[in-house]
């Protein structure tokens, strides 16, 4: 099928092409772009991490503020005893743990219920950790000494995010790709064609978290310190979500490409106007279920199909 | 001595809980919608009554003339205009749930937003009926208990509703089967679209009656809508008897719970129950297995 290594071949070569670019940039540009990019990056790493499990198996996890969270304490935790490498990899390791044992005790429940109890999860975690902080600790605040520059920070979320989109990518090729879709189509038949739906639901979901997890580890760095209101920030979880919706769950780079917007809206937005950031998210969710219920990818790909068979018609008369 | 006053007063915040989850059940339990800006309507009624007592120094009982049509008319046209396309559009309620839950997550977002805009984030809160009163040797104060006979008094006249009047079959069939009660003429969209309404309008009642005793602000909505949730689950979607005394549960164990082991840990607590009983009993406390 010469049409799909075309195909792929395109999307490797522009994939390749920007990895390269974003890899040069901090040579030859400025700090704001380089910390506006980075957190690009980290947006790009969230949403597909969450439509990796969410998007495959449609259940709506609002849990990624907490696992985003836990990755943020365990580097606050760790960094002052560990090389901060490992404290990320501690992390990773720390959101999957978390994550298989909520995923064991809940991935039974279906629909609202999940939802609200991913929800609940996050606040739940944000209050054990901030009561804990304040009766153990006596302060809800902890430092963080890092002397990583923006720069090594703007390559590890870079590695990060093309880690994810190429998993997320191969995964979904793979036999569990496959079988993550059918539990999305509908769990009981998946079930019956001998697929282990809690394995594949608890690896996943983990997969999923660990790499949320790292990401607020890396972006802990950045802050001189956190706080339990810092790290479970809600907002995180919606954000991404939408991120996600917007760009398409259906594919792969769908919410790489939502995630763009959706940082733009929110470093113009969120940091002068933040109520109004809040009803321009609300509104999105809005317009995302009324008027593009796919997400963009679906419409992407097919504008992109329809210039390639125009220029193709082209180039035939014109030959 | 101590413990029974606590337990009280978790009784009559209870109360309040059974209250808000009711119009919450009214809402996911009869009109298939799950509403997750239910709480705005909660913490725009407690507004109103603020501005009621505070700007025009009328008694915050009377707000309720004013909250309760607009959060009836605006509940009925969210449903008429933008969950009926999605009702349609839905090929199971599974569907329907993730769609109703993103589009009343974007108007919970929006509203927070607008009350947050015209309204700030400010703590609000004043003092009505903030008077002792002294029960079996435990003293309570009267703005909790005259909240709780509210709450009291529109549950039951709700469950008078539903049992005894012809509205209240219809909507009684329209909770077990909405497409059989279609076939035997019952008008479901038109039903579940005022059921839907009255569900907004009992939140702003409910959070006129807190907020006589409770300070709130434009953030404290989801807080409610979340509690709600966890009462309607309790006590079993659309089983609108039993959400009452799931409500007076949840409030007693939070009191308890807050009082026995650490007050910031309400939340966990309620979560914890929460968790327990979607494991143990996903269907609800008061349903026949």
């Amino acid at each position: 099928m010469p049409d799909i290594i075309d195909k792929n071949r395109t999307t490797l070569a522009i994939f390749a092409a920007a990895a390269v670019i974003l890899a040069l940039l901090p040579g030859i540009t400025s700090g704001y772009l380089i910390s506006f990019l980075l957190l690009m990056f980290a947006n790009v790493a969230l949403a597909t991490a969450w439509s990796f499990f969410s998007g495959a198996t449609r259940y709506i996890s609002l849990a990624t503020a907490a696992f985003f969270g836990i990755g943020i304490y365990t580097l606050a935790i760790t960094h002052v005893y560990i090389p901060v490498g490992f404290a990320l990899l501690a992390a990773a390791a720390i959101g999957f743990l978390v994550a298989v044992i909520v995923g064991l005790s809940t991935l039974r429940l279906r629909g609202v219920y999940f939802v609200v109890f991913t929800f609940g999860l996050t606040e739940l975690v944000h209050q054990v950790i901030n009561t804990w902080e304040i009766k153990i600790n006596r302060t809800a605040t902890r430092y963080i000494f890092s002397d990583v520059s923006n720069v090594t920070i703007y390559y590890v979320l870079l590695a990060v995010a093309l880690i994810t989109v190429v998993g997320s990518w191969y995964v979904s090729q793979s036999r569990l790709g496959y079988a993550l879709r059918a539990i999305g189509e509908d769990e009981t038949v998946a079930r019956h064609t001998g697929i282990n739906t809690t394995w594949v639901k608890v690896l996943c979901f983990a997969l999923s978290a660990s790499a949320m997890a790292l990401v607020g580890a890396v972006l802990a760095l950045r802050y001189p310190y956190i706080d339990a209101s810092i790290a479970f920030n809600n907002s995180w979880s919606f954000q991404v979500l939408i991120a996600a919706l917007l760009g398409g769950v259906s594919r792969y780079w769908g919410p790489m490409i939502g995630a763009i917007p959706l940082v733009l809206l929110s470093e113009f937005l969120a940091g002068t106007f933040p109520h109004h950031f809040s009803i321009a998210l609300g509104l999105c969710f809005i317009v995302i279920v009324y008027f593009i219920p796919g997400g963009l990818a679906p419409l992407i790909e097919r504008y992109w199909q329809r210039l390639r068979d125009r220029v193709r018609a082209r180039l035939a008369v014109a030959a | 001595m101590i413990l029974f006053e606590v337990f009280l007063n978790g009784l009559l915040l209870g109360g309040m809980y059974g209250l808000i989850a009711l119009g919450l059940n009214l809402q996911y339990g009869i009109a298939r919608i799950l509403n997750l800006s239910f709480g705005e309507f909660f913490v725009g009624g407690a507004f109103v009554a603020f501005f009621t007592i505070m700007l025009w120094k009328l008694n915050p009982f009377l707000s309720v003339f004013v909250s309760i049509p607009i959060a009836f008319a605006l509940s009925w046209l969210i449903y008429q205009f933008m969950m009926i396309p999605l009702i349609r559009r839905a090929p199971d309620q599974d569907a329907l749930d993730a769609d109703a839950v993103l589009v009343t997550f974007g108007l919970f977002f929006v509203f927070q937003g607008l009350a947050l805009v015209y309204w700030s984030g400010d703590l609000r809160g004043y003092t009505y009926l903030s008077v002792p009163v002294h029960i079996f040797g435990a003293t309570i104060a009267l703005n909790r208990l005259v909240a709780f006979l509210g709450a009291v008094a529109l549950a039951l006249a709700l469950y008078g509703v539903l049992r005894y009047t012809r509205v209240g079959a219809a909507l009684r069939a329209i909770t077990i089967d909405p497409v059989a009660a279609g076939l035997v003429g019952i008008d479901v969209k038109k039903h579940s679209a005022l059921v839907f309404a009255a569900g907004g309008a009992l939140a702003a009642t409910a959070g006129m009656l807190v907020s006589t005793f409770v300070s709130f602000s434009a953030t404290s909505g989801v807080e409610y809508t979340l509690k709600a949730l966890i009462v309607v689950i309790m006590a079993g979607v659309g089983r609108v008897t039993g959400t009452l005394a799931a409500g007076i549960l949840l409030g007693v164990v939070e009191a308890l719970g807050g009082y026995l082991i650490d007050p910031s840990l309400t939340l966990a607590i309620n979560f914890g129950l929460f968790m327990l009983i979607l494991l143990v009993r996903p269907t609800g406390l008061f349903t026949r297995a």
